[in-house]
């Protein structure tokens, strides 16, 4: 635990449970820690199918899980709330995801810079030691925050 | 797929809004197909699921990666007459600028291929065509 409010919030776990929205596809966050690791959850369903012959996802809905989760260990690692974009995001692709089952999507953030953050991340089923996917990536971090248009009088 | 499948038979091209139909994950994003110039081109007009960060609002990451390998396998499976849908290997995307809530565009083309492996690049724009809002490099294996 630790001084800083921003911290106390997500060690307190009040992200648990909450819905991960990939393109309107209803995910689970498990995890955000101060440390910089999170943790989300998709479960299968038919929207998310990408060959039809065979029933695997869609490679994006890899690549929005893990977008989406190492956007979220970028904001577990920040000591101070402010918005973050992706610069750029690398995706090895292991083997496809077994159809029927949930995909599991976990982050690290290994270094919080000035302007960058760097992360790495995978996409697993039954075992973490067998990934589905892995990644690395990097995200713009935006101190100033957006500029936002002047409330209406 | 039957629908390439059928399209191999007959030796035309595969018709790619109908492959694009054919995919429940591209038919949820909201993407149709078009050949234009030799190659096939993708429109995504918005949707408000589509958005990733409701404070800009900009569209979500994973969806413009997902647009992104979208174009690539459809241009692999239309330029290659593949029987299958192309697995994907590694894909690398650059986020260039802030998706905007409007109609999206992606086109793809094979920068090399190889007898198992292609390389594609892929882009995509949204009001300016020369302003490239996400780019991407993948290796996509071809399954006979």
């Amino acid at each position: 635990m630790t001084d800083n409010w921003f911290d106390r919030l997500k060690d307190i776990g009040r992200h648990i449970g909450q819905t991960a929205y990939i393109a309107g596809l209803k995910g689970e966050v498990l995890e955000i820690t101060s440390t910089g690791k999170a943790r989300m959850r998709m479960p299968y369903g038919p929207d998310l199918v990408g060959d039809p012959d065979t029933g695997v996802v869609h490679g994006g809905v890899i690549t929005g899980m893990l977008d989406h989760t190492c956007g979220m260990s970028v904001t577990g690692a920040l000591r101070t709330p402010m918005p973050i974009a992706t610069l750029d995001l690398r995706i090895d692709y292991m083997k496809p995801a077994v159809p029927g089952q949930d995909i599991f999507a976990e982050a690290e953030c290994v270094k919080v810079g000035h302007d960058v953050a760097f992360v790495r991340g995978l996409a697993h089923q039954d075992s973490r030691e067998e990934p589905i996917a892995l990644c690395t990536g990097a995200f713009m971090l935006i101190r100033g925050g957006y500029q936002m248009p002047p409330a209406a009088e | 797929m039957e629908l390439l499948a059928r399209a191999i038979a007959e030796g035309r091209d595969p018709d790619p809004d109908a492959l694009i139909a054919a995919i429940p994950y591209c038919r949820y994003l909201g993407v149709r197909a078009a050949v234009k110039d030799g190659a096939v081109s993708l429109i995504m007009p918005f949707a408000a699921h589509l958005v990733g960060n409701p404070m800009l609002p900009a569209l979500h990451g994973g969806v413009i990666g997902s647009l992104l390998e979208t174009a690539a396998i459809v241009q692999v499976v239309w330029e290659t007459r593949a029987p299958k849908m192309p697995k994907p290997v590694d894909i690398t995307v650059d986020y260039l600028r802030t998706g905007k809530p409007v109609e999206t565009y992606a086109r793809a083309r094979i920068a090399r291929q190889g007898r198992r492996v292609v390389n594609v690049h892929a882009e995509l724009w949204q009001e300016d065509e020369t302003k490239p809002i996400a780019a991407l490099r993948g290796h996509f294996l071809i399954q006979s």
